[in-house]
């Protein structure tokens, strides 16, 4: 086993003449909770759609427990083991909780091509199960979620990659959208998720949350990591220093 | 667990005790109300719409309508079915109708007999060697074609991205040709007593063995049988999930690893199949095929389905909707009959009731988008 969960070796995507992502030379330590903060238009999910094959990089390698990865899709790097939940909900509002769950890898009572029969009693099970793991509330698991509130529907997203998750959690900006409560359950599903062990990466903008729950903090600016920052030795106006170009304008690497 | 919880971000009190109404009350209260109306109209004038009316006939209903009431909907509902499944997925299918004037003359020709009342047929298309044959022959040349066209549509909105409209637009054009093309525009007549009997027999019997029957009905039994098995595709199948979620949000569908183009190809496939189904049925009863058949039943069925609540922009209605729909179509029309009321009226209301399910439609998709 290496030493490293996930690492990238100057990892590079370039739009046109936009530089996105730029050289990104980052490693995460196994059971390690990484924060990725950085302004709008930083290069934040960029740099995720690189690992996760949403999008082929321009340059640079990457390495999934010490071998070298070439996902060609998310597909591809959810078969590895890492869920993400992206910025933008991959979620079908006319379908139910346990459906969104599995959606893609539905649970099967009878092979039969594809018209093999689903196994709605096992999936609906397990649904239950990752809620109560997960500590989230849900009022109702055989309604569509088109009515559930902006903090339901992420706390669905979140549960099914912590359910699936085996290796490498992902999480682009999930409290962005959601109110104070709302904030506190996934923060809640975050915490559970180290007490388990698993490694995550989290992009958020909000500070008090980065340093209540990670590790270590990695901020990038322009395309680029300026900082690789462990939570004890550093404070929320170092951060800003760095997240707006006060300091760090050489890379940094870790 | 109780049956009353409490529980939800933010003390969200759920009762799961109360279970919503499903979606397909409202058109079932819709169905329901219509039929009164025109029952009440009926008795205005001494006579009834549901009801047997007549002394020298010992039955409680008007059987003769309610047969009619379900026959006439049965060819364009079956293509109703395929319609359903196509829009859920997010997709629209505008060629059915051209795709049973293909079907028909392609399908008949390998159902003609060789001898009409000691004759030669005068109709016959090809040589001796296309002469009566059993009738799955053109059963399964018929619903090849139809798979065929389904196939081509499918595989142009999957794989090159045309909007299905356009796509369909294309098929509709282009399967009429084929059409007119066959027998140059002459029609195909004369089927075997085989063929003739898949829908003027009494299936019903021959699968009861005796215990029921329902003479010419034939094409209402499939359409209720397809709509059952469809309906059960929908609900238990991993393929009825995916055409859930690709019609909900075809990005997460694609980003859930569900074969996105693949599952189109096999959605359109059986959206032709069925309508090949529905042509077999359809020259079977009229025991001839003519290039203009099925001219417009894409928009029946597609009216059908709209008013039986499944939505124009994907993800959401069921066959059973769908049935629903077909039935406020044909009790409308079966209605204006009773009331003698002329047909250019009944395609006038036709043309509104279509327009008004869409509005519906859109509606239902504002209220639900001011929601979330
Ligand atoms: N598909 C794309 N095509 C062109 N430019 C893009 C694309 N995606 C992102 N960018 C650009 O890359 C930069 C980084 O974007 P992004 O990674 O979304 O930032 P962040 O998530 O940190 O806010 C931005 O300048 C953005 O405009
Ligand atoms: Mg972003």
């Amino acid at each position: 086993m290496s030493e490293f969960v996930l690492e990238t070796r100057g990892l590079s995507k370039h739009y046109g003449g936009v530089h996105a992502l730029d050289d990104a030379n980052f490693a995460l330590r196994p059971g390690e909770h990484v924060a990725v903060v950085g302004d709008n238009g930083a290069g934040k999910s960029t740099f995720v759609r690189q690992i996760t094959g949403v999008e082929q990089r321009t340059a640079g390698q990457i390495f999934f427990h010490g071998s070298e990865v070439h996902f060609s899709g998310p597909i591809a790097a959810r078969d590895h083991g890492i869920e993400t939940v992206f910025q933008n909900l991959a979620l079908a509002d006319d379908l139910d909780v346990p459906s969104n769950l599995f959606l893609g890898r539905e649970l099967i009572k009878l092979r039969l091509g594809p018209f093999s029969i689903l196994d709605r009693k096992s999936m609906r099970q397990q649904t239950e199960q990752a809620l109560v793991k997960t500590a989230v509330k849900i009022p109702n698991l055989t309604s569509t979620i088109r009515n559930m509130s902006g903090g339901q529907r992420q706390c669905v997203a979140i549960a099914r990659a912590a359910h699936f998750a085996s290796k490498l959690i992902i999480m682009d900006e999930p409290t962005a959208a959601l109110g104070v409560q709302e904030t506190a359950q996934v923060e809640n599903i975050i915490r559970g998720l180290k007490e388990q062990g698993v490694p995550l990466i989290l992009i958020s903008h909000n500070l008090r949350q980065v340093f209540d729950l990670v590790d270590r903090i990695v901020v990038f600016r322009r395309g680029r990591i300026v900082a690789s920052l462990n939570r004890e030795e550093t404070d929320g106006n170092d951060i800003v220093s760095y997240i707006t170009g006060v300091k760090g304008n050489e890379d940094a690497y870790v | 667990m109780a049956d009353k919880q409490n529980h939800g971000i933010g003390g969200l009190k759920y009762d799961q005790s109360k279970t919503p109404w499903p979606p397909e009350t409202g058109v079932f209260v819709a169905l329901v109300l219509i039929t009164v109306v025109f029952e009440v109209l009926n008795r205005m004038h001494g006579t009834s719409f549901l009801f047997n009316t007549r002394a020298a006939v010992d039955a409680i209903f008007n059987k003769p309508r309610l047969d009619i009431i379900i026959l006439q909907v049965s060819i364009t509902g079956i293509i109703a079915l395929g319609a359903t499944q196509v829009m859920v997925a997010g997709g629209i299918d505008l060629s059915a109708g051209s795709v049973v004037g293909a079907t028909a003359m392609v399908a008949m020709s390998f159902a003609q007999t060789a001898m009409v009342n000691g004759h030669a047929n005068p109709k016959a298309l090809f040589g001796p060697w296309a002469m009566d044959l059993p009738a799955v022959d053109p059963i399964l040349v018929g619903l090849a074609c139809g798979m065929l066209a389904g196939m081509i549509n499918g595989v142009l909105i999957a794989y090159t991205r045309i909007p299905p409209f356009i796509a369909t637009l294309g098929m509709m054009l282009s399967a009429r040709g084929a059409a007119d093309w066959w027998s140059n525009g002459d029609p195909v007549s004369f089927p075997t007593q085989g063929y003739a009997n898949l829908a003027n027999g009494d299936v019903l019997k021959y699968l009861t063995f005796g215990l029921l029957s329902w003479p010419g009905e034939n094409p209402a039994v499939l359409f209720i049988v397809l709509a059952i098995l469809l309906s059960l595709v929908m609900k238990y199948t991993v393929y009825g999930k995916r055409c859930y979620a690709i019609g909900s949000n075809e990005a997460a569908a694609r980003m859930s690893g569900i074969n996105v183009d693949r599952h189109k190809v096999l959605v359109y496939t059986i959206a032709g199949m069925l309508t090949a189904a529905a042509t077999i049925m359809l020259t079977s009863k009229n025991l001839s095929a003519q290039a203009g058949m099925g001219m417009m039943y894409e928009l029946d069925a597609i009216a059908m389905a709209v008013i039986g609540g499944v939505s124009l922009n994907g993800g959401r209605g069921t066959i059973l909707g769908t049935v629903l729909g077909a039935l406020i179509f044909s009790v409308i029309i079966s209605g204006f009959t009773s009331i003698r009321l002329d047909a250019y009226y009944q395609e006038m209301v036709k043309g509104a009731i279509i327009v008004g399910a869409v509005v519906l439609d859109q509606w239902r998709q504002r209220r639900n988008a001011s929601r979330t």
